[in-house]
């Protein structure tokens, strides 16, 4: 379980996060949604111990973030920023074998190459294993980072919009994967996400902020609400219920 | 070609320029050229390899590959110290103090400087590095240009004592120098080795290295401390050739074309080898002493320099 007790960062004076505290449960997909500059990467990024934050605690399974070896907290929380631009020559495989450096060291074991056999056979990148990343489009990019995630086989996964300039069919495919990883391996997703329709068909739980402070947090079917999202995106906003899923009509 | 292939055969080059330095021409007393051909070949090698494996390691914690550790101010601050002594004291007191304590005042300098930098320097987070070689670039032109004031008001016979270390060169080198700098280069390699195995995972950039659980300022932070002894120790030994470090890892990066630093760093020492060896075959050889390596070294580098700039829409 990852605990958030009154976190707060502020950059100079300037208050990014305000005493945000919430609890999520394993086996869940947790999206966090909210208008540009509400904190949500920052947020993200505090769990994942990219940034440091000013105040407040964050433990996963019990453990402080910030008091357990670097080393072991690479075993159980891995991070998928938006950012990914790897200026090095690098095939898929070896990216993804990057993910196994918690466990090996450096050092592939008989293990660590079976776990990339499967992270790559599961994103279904095995026939262009070994051509080079800027070789590739952009959606294939997306899932050798995610293959790479998935060999460093951590039970909580964090991404930083993942959906970022991809095409509808990609979109849908990382967010099928997504929801499989968590139904059929048990893990735990936590991610960043603008489209509050891939939010609301993908995710259990949504967790919606703004100017540094959570609005609403709950359920999918509890957030995905008229009210709620006027509050958040100060919209109005039009939900249709098609085959049980909500769907927001914002155009 | 594969990458083993490839450094056996810099490897192979390497030797042979070696060889070739010591054997041609080797005529008179053979009990005092030998020896002495040796040494510079030793000192040539230790400096060379040295360079070049600090520019590795620079670059791969900076993520950036046209940055030296020249831009640290490292060279500047050489060249102040020497400057200094001079101006304060006269080159008569740089007799006096004989070759080893102006080198080790050279290297403590150097180091201390580079320490109060990072001290000052690590305490926030993000992109601090690039902070670290603005300061350093501002720093290192402050020093240039104070160096060149003082070295406007000296007598002019002072001043070519000073002209003559701000050229690298191999023609004169302290033997006990060379064997202090054979130490401290083997301890710092000793010291290297436990960060070795997070040099891979660094060149993904910061926030993949947290990710994937390496300790990342501590790790940045030794190894940076690292880049600067080695740089100090080359720099105090033959002078000012940080130059060569920017040309050799780029075309060890060509030549590889992987991310693997254990063939990276081989072949950026072996081809700075080449490069310094080769150097200075043709400065003694061909220029007759005329020229000196850093001269050479600087011409190429140059050229390869612009040769980087204009290919630079490509992406690396």
């Amino acid at each position: 379980m990852v605990k958030l007790k009154s976190v707060f960062k502020a950059y100079n004076q300037k208050k990014v996060i305000e005493d945000v505290s919430l609890e999520i449960e394993k086996g869940t997909i947790t999206s966090f949604i909210g208008p540009n500059g509400a904190g949500k990467s920052t947020l993200v990024s505090m769990i994942s111990r990219l940034i440091s934050k000013d105040g407040g605690a964050i433990t996963i399974d019990g453990q402080d973030i910030m008091h357990t070896k670097n080393n072991e907290m690479a075993k159980k929380i891995s991070i998928l920023k938006q950012t990914n631009a790897v200026n090095l020559k690098l095939t898929i495989r070896e990216l993804v074998s990057f993910g196994r450096f918690p466990y090996s060291q450096g050092k592939l074991t008989k293990v660590d190459e079976a776990k990339i056999d499967e992270a790559i056979d599961y994103m279904e990148l095995r026939d262009m294993q070994d051509r080079y990343l800027d070789e590739l489009s952009g959606g294939q990019r997306q899932r050798a980072h995610i293959a790479m995630v998935i060999a460093q086989d951590t039970e909580y996964i964090l991404l930083d919009e993942p959906l970022n300039n991809l095409d509808m069919r990609h979109s849908v495919q990382i967010m099928k994967t997504l929801r499989n990883l968590v139904n059929e391996m048990g893990k735990t997703i936590l991610l960043v996400i603008h489209d509050i329709n891939f939010a609301s068909c993908y995710s259990d739980h949504i967790v919606a902020l703004k100017d540094g402070k959570i609005v609403k947090q709950g359920r999918t079917c509890d957030v995905i609400d008229r009210c709620v999202l006027k509050d958040i995106y100060d919209m109005d906003i039009d939900i249709k219920e098609i085959d049980g899923r909500k769907i927001c009509d914002y155009f | 070609m594969g990458y083993k292939m490839k450094t056996w055969i810099l490897a192979a080059v390497a030797v042979i320029l070696m060889v070739l330095y010591v054997v041609y021409g080797l005529t008179g007393n053979l009990d005092y050229i030998l020896p002495r051909r040796l040494l510079k070949l030793l000192a040539i090698c230790l400096t060379g390899g040295a360079i070049a494996f600090a520019t590795t390691i620079f670059m791969t914690i900076t993520n950036n590959r046209i940055l030296t550790p020249s831009v640290l101010g490292l060279d500047s601050l050489y060249m102040l110290v020497q400057t200094i002594i001079i101006f304060f004291f006269g080159s008569n007191m740089m007799v006096l103090l004989g070759g080893t304590v102006n080198y080790l005042i050279s290297i403590m300098c150097m180091v201390l400087f580079s320490l109060v930098l990072y001290q000052f320097l690590f305490k926030g987070e993000k992109n601090n590095i690039y902070f670290l070689l603005l300061v350093g670039m501002i720093l290192g032109t402050f020093f240039g240009s104070f160096t060149d004031f003082m070295q406007v008001l000296i007598d002019p016979n002072e001043f070519m004592i000073v002209q003559d270390r701000m050229f690298a060169s191999i023609n004169n080198v302290n033997t006990d120098l060379l064997y202090i700098s054979i130490g401290i280069i083997v301890l710092t390699f000793i010291y290297f080795m436990r960060f070795y195995k997070y040099l891979d995972v660094l060149a993904l950039g910061r926030e993949e290295a947290i990710n994937l659980g390496v300790p990342y300022h501590y790790v940045v932070k030794r190894l940076l401390i690292i880049v600067v002894i080695l740089i100090s120790v080359a720099t105090a030994l033959i002078g000012p050739i940080t130059f060569l470090g920017l040309l050799v890892v780029n075309v060890s990066y060509e030549l590889m074309k992987t991310y693997r630093h254990f063939y990276i760093i081989w072949g950026a020492v072996l081809i700075s080898i080449i490069a310094l060896v080769g150097g200075q075959f043709l400065v003694e050889r061909l220029f007759t002493f005329s020229t000196t390596i850093s001269v050479i070294i600087n011409f190429i580098g140059g050229l390869y320099f612009i040769y980087l700039l204009l290919k630079e829409n490509r992406k690396w």
